[in-house]
Parts: C-alpha cells; structure tokens; sequence
C-alpha cells in the first residue's frame, strides 16, 4: 500500500489523509475505476438498491427508538404517540414499517436474479452464502421488529414463532422458557427483541461488507454468465454503474414513496392496531407478506412419522414442519453444490429457464396458500408447491444438466453484446 | 558457539515443536473454558428472572362457576381454563376409545381423584389453556364459541381439536392440554402452581 504509487488527488486535505490512511484511493479502487462486466440489466442494481434500504432502515429506526418504550405497558401508546404527536414521527414509522416490505422486495429480485444468471456458481460459493446469510439475519430482525408495535399481531405471531422451538426434541420447552425470558411472551421477551432489534442490522450490515469484500474478489457476474476476459468486456464502475444504479434506485423509491404516501398500511394487518391481548387468539394469525412461501412450507407437513410398526413418534407433525421450513434455506445454502451445471446463465439453458419461472411461480403460489387458512384445498396445493420447491433443488438442480442441450456460448461478452445490437 | 545447539538444529526443533503444540492447546482448552464460563452468566440472565419465578401461583374462586360454565384465570401470563363439566360431557370423555387418542391420556387422569376431604372432583377440569402446537388460545370457554367435532376446544389458528376432557383428537397439535399443577384449598377453592 504504502509503497505503491503516492496519494495524488487535486485536494490538499484529502491527500493529507490518503497518504496516512489510503481509504480515497481504496474508494477510487473498488467504486471508482473497479472494472464491471459492461452488460448488466436492471437486475444487477437490486444489490445497491437493497444497500440503500439498509441505511434507510438503520436510520429511520434509530430516530424511532427514541420515542419508543418497549414496555407492555406502554409499547403500543408509544408508537400511537409517534403516529399523532412525535413531529414526522408518522412519516418516520411509514417509511421504517415499509421500508421492510421493500427491502424484502429489492433482496428477493437480487435472490432471483442471482438463481436465474446462476451467480452463486465457483468461483463466488461464498459471496452466494453470505448472501443467504443476511437473508437469515434479515428475517429475524424483522420478526422482532414486527413484535415492538405490542399490537395482536405482533403478540401472537411473536408467540407461534417462538413456539417452533418446543419441537426441538428433548430441550425444546427449556429453549422456549428461555427465549421468553418467562413462561409467555412478556415483558421480557418484549425488552429483549427491542435490543436485539437495535442489534442485528449492525450485524447485516457489518456482514454486507463480507458481501461487498468478497465480490470485488471475484468481480460481478453477468447476465452471459462469461467471465470477462479483456478490457473490452468491462467498463469502470463509476460513472456508467453509478449512474445507471441510481436511476434504478430513482424509480424504485418512487414506487416506495407512493406505498408511503398513499397506501401505508396496504402491506400490514388490520390486527395489529388492536393492542395486544394474551387471552385471545386473533381468528386468522398470519405473517407479513414476505415470510408467507415459509408459512405455508412450514404448514405443509401434516403426518406423523412413526418408528416402524410401533406407535412412537419419530417425526411429529409439529417438528417436520419446522425441519421443512429451516430445510428451505438450507437449500439455498446448498445450490452452488445441488445446482452442476457448467453453464451459469439460463439464457444458455433453455429448459432450466422454463423450470426456474416454475420456480417462481411456485413461490407466488406458496405465499398465497401462507395467508389463506390451513383448510382444503390450500393444505393439498401448499403439500404440492412445497415437494415442488424440494425437487428443484434437490432433483431438478443436480440432474437437468445431465439431460440439457446448452445453446452456444459466445466467446466473450463483448461478443454478445455486439450480436445483439 | 560449538558446544552450543543451534535453536533451529534438527533435532531439537521436533522436540520443541511437540512441546509448543502442547502449550498452545492447553493454553487454548484453557481459553475456552474461560470463555464458557463467562458466557454461562450471559445467557443464564435470559432466563426467567426472581420476581417472574415468584409469581407463580394463583388462587381461584370456584364459587360461582355453575354446572356447565367455564371461567378463565391467568397464570403465569398464560390463560388457564377452569370448566365445570355436565354429566353428558363427564361420560363423552370417559367412554371415548383410548385407540381414537393420539396422546392416550384416561380422564381420571386429567382430573382431581380424591382431592378435598377425599373427594373425587370429576366434573372440575382445569388445564392451561394454550393450545400444544404453537400456542394459541383455544376456542370453547363461551358457549356461543366453536367446540370442534368433540364438545371441547377448537384452535383457530391451525385446526386443532380437543375433546371434553382437553385431549388432542384431530389436527397438527402433537400432545393434550397441559394440566397444570394445582389443589384444592377447599371445596370453592384451587391454588394454581
């Protein structure tokens, strides 16, 4: 570093503190000149979009905690004082309480983007899993987030969520006590989830940075699925990458102001203005939107696995729908290896690309059946989309490239992108 | 500087290295038990605290609860059913076959044999009224609520059904309603807990 080409930059200031600390020219590295794959569509802004709602979220929350009580007693008025009379205090919550949806939104199109282009292929196995890692971290912070509001809602999706480790044979009550803090969701519980709340996106974010490092490792993937090989093939990041992020990230925070401003509670339950009550269970307990496809995983598995011929329950039906849900992203942890084909992109693959829109569609299907009440037919239709997403992992991933014609790779991107204008 | 071994000699260096791995693991099995120790306090003060230990029991008036009837009470932040049993519902869950059950559990068992004065209390269920399969609240306490196919309780949330003396009889809940520990302080009256 310190024996490399001296700081040069034009301000005396900057080149004060580069030559001592040389983080202006790693920026110039890394956001600067770092040489990008010059075919990248819409899709690959979702990454920087999803960055963006991070601070968004980590800021916005921070001035909400400081109006927030997580108290029992008080949790519920504190956010209805933040709604009425905090200044900004509703424009604040609106834009946190969405801000989830949409981070989840920008996180999952970056998920599928990177399924589609068959980014998480040698050599970013470990770029793909820290990927999935955030995905973990950022559903239990928005779990426990979801439960500060102390509304219905929040109570009891907080309690049948901390319910799914009584399955755990054996421990599995002494683990739920402990959660709690208590022998119910409480006080406790409620203080708890607020700190690790205020925790964990510090957490993500310090993981991000994992993310980040190890993709200017191996550089981006791109919509060929080619890595780049000459000059040609790239562009610097800035401007051309910058620029077209930000118009991206211009559009996708018109669509998030319109959510803010016009529908701000089209994405929550009604339920959740109620506050919450540990006598009664709402009719209809139901989790946000984004978790939905895990729900309906989660209520798929119906039977009872017996030890052969005796009566002892091996599997519960309690257990093997946890085992199933947790078992839906260790899929997704597994893909680099499940998935063995040669070829990254499914622009090259022809039946893998109709398989990967079933895929999808499968998982619309799955967030349906998770909101709809555990009766006939959802449970059968959820029975069928849950083996559904399995086999694409588990079958359809390891053994259609066995079967598949590859279409013909172009020698390099620029190649590509010159044959297609 | 003849007589004198060279620290990087051969020989002496196999000899060394045994001893260097042996420090560095026992250094190293040492640190970790520290940091097992220093974790336990951690996360022991997740668990229930003194105070929510301390509110562990509570007493019920049974008093005006009629044949038929149910009361709930809170114990422990969670809600306990009391119900008051009619003869009808008393013999549903005696003769129901123990082959139906996916808990087998007699209702003798569920209930207080001798409790009182060396009464038997068939008619007094109480179990806490939490359903086992992910913990919502049953339905069932109002006579207006639904009971499910068993004249007991119905779990809104994931289907479950109870019968008349609190047994799993259909749906995802593996176990029945816990009884939870609880006596007679006289004939009107129970301590929870």
């Amino acid at each position: 570093m310190s024996h490399g080409s001296p700081s040069s930059f034009k301000n005396p200031v900057i080149n004060w503190i580069d030559t001592r600390l040389p983080i202006f020219t790693m920026l110039q590295k890394e956001y600067g000149t770092f040489p990008t794959p010059k075919n990248f569509n819409y899709l690959w802004s979702f990454g920087g979009i999803a960055m963006v709602m991070l601070t968004t979220m980590i800021l916005t929350g921070i001035f909400l905690a400081m109006y927030y009580t997580p108290s029992t007693g008080h949790a519920f008025d504190s956010v209805e004082r933040i709604m009425r009379d905090v200044n900004y205090g509703w424009l604040i919550r609106y834009i946190h309480m969405n801000g989830a949806s949409l981070f989840f939104i920008a996180v999952y199109v970056h998920i599928f983007r990177g399924v589609y282009y068959g980014s998480y292929k040698a050599p970013r196995e470990l770029l793909w899993i820290l990927g999935v890692v955030i995905l973990l971290l950022m559903m239990a912070t928005a779990f426990m987030g979801y439960v500060l509001p102390w509304g219905q809602m929040s109570f009891w999706g907080a309690t049948v969520i901390t319910n799914l480790f009584s399955a755990i044979p054996v421990v599995g009550d002494k683990i739920v006590t402990w959660l709690w803090g208590g022998f119910s969701v409480d006080n406790p519980t409620l203080n708890r989830f607020f700190a690790l709340h205020y925790l964990l996106p510090f957490v993500i974010f310090a993981v991000v940075f994992l993310h980040v490092a190890a993709l200017h490792v191996s550089g981006s993937n791109n919509p060929t699925g080619i890595e780049p090989q000459t000059d040609k093939d790239t562009v610097p990041f800035h401007p051309y990458y910058t620029a077209k992020d930000c118009f991206a990230l211009v559009l996708f925070l018109i669509f998030y102001a319109l959510i803010v401003f016009y529908a701000p509670n089209a994405l929550g339950d009604p339920d959740n203005y109620i506050p919450a009550n540990p006598m009664v269970t709402p009719a209809h307990i139901v989790p946000e939107w984004y978790f939905l496809p895990f729900y309906a995983i989660l209520r798929s598995f119906v039977w009872d696995i017996h030890i052969p011929f005796t009566s002892v329950v091996l599997i519960s039906s309690k257990l093997g729908g946890v085992l199933l849900m947790f078992g839906s992203i260790v899929m997704l942890l597994l893909l680099p290896w499940l998935d063995r084909s040669k070829v990254r992109s499914a622009v090259f693959r022809p039946i893998y690309k109709k398989v990967f829109w079933l895929f999808v569609l499968d998982c619309l299907i799955l967030g349906y059946i998770g909101g709809k009440p555990p009766e006939a037919p959802y449970v059968m239709i959820g029975q069928f989309a849950t083996a559904f997403y399995f086999a694409f992992f588990l079958i359809l991933s390891p053994l259609l490239p066995k079967y598949e014609k590859i279409l013909p790779l172009p020698k390099s991107i620029s190649e590509a992108v010159l044959k297609k204008s | 500087m003849a007589e004198t071994p060279s620290p990087h000699a051969a020989s002496d260096c196999c000899h060394d290295e045994e001893r260097r791995d042996f420090l560095a693991l026992t250094a190293g099995a040492m640190a970790g038990v520290g940091a097992c120790c220093a974790a336990y306090p951690l996360i022991q003060s997740m668990n229930p605290a003194a105070d929510v230990l301390a509110l562990a029991s509570t007493e019920v008036d049974l008093s005006q609860v009629k044949e038929g009837q149910s009361l709930t009470v809170v114990w422990r932040g969670k809600p306990v059913f009391i119900r008051r049993r009619t003869q009808a519902e008393i013999n549903e869950a005696r003769t129901a076959p123990m082959s139906d059950l996916k808990d087998p559990q007699k209702d003798e068992d569920r209930v207080k044999q001798s409790a009182f004065g060396g009464k038997d209390m068939p008619e007094w269920l109480v179990m806490v009224g939490v359903c086992t399969h992910l913990g919502c609240v049953p339905l069932g306490q109002k006579p207006t609520d639904p009971h499910g196919e068993f004249d007991g309780w119905f779990c809104p949330c994931h289907g479950s059904q109870y019968d008349s003396s609190g047994r799993i009889r259909k749906g995802p809940a593996p176990k029945n309603l816990e009884v939870p520990p609880y006596q007679f302080t006289d004939a009107n009256h129970i301590k929870i807990g």
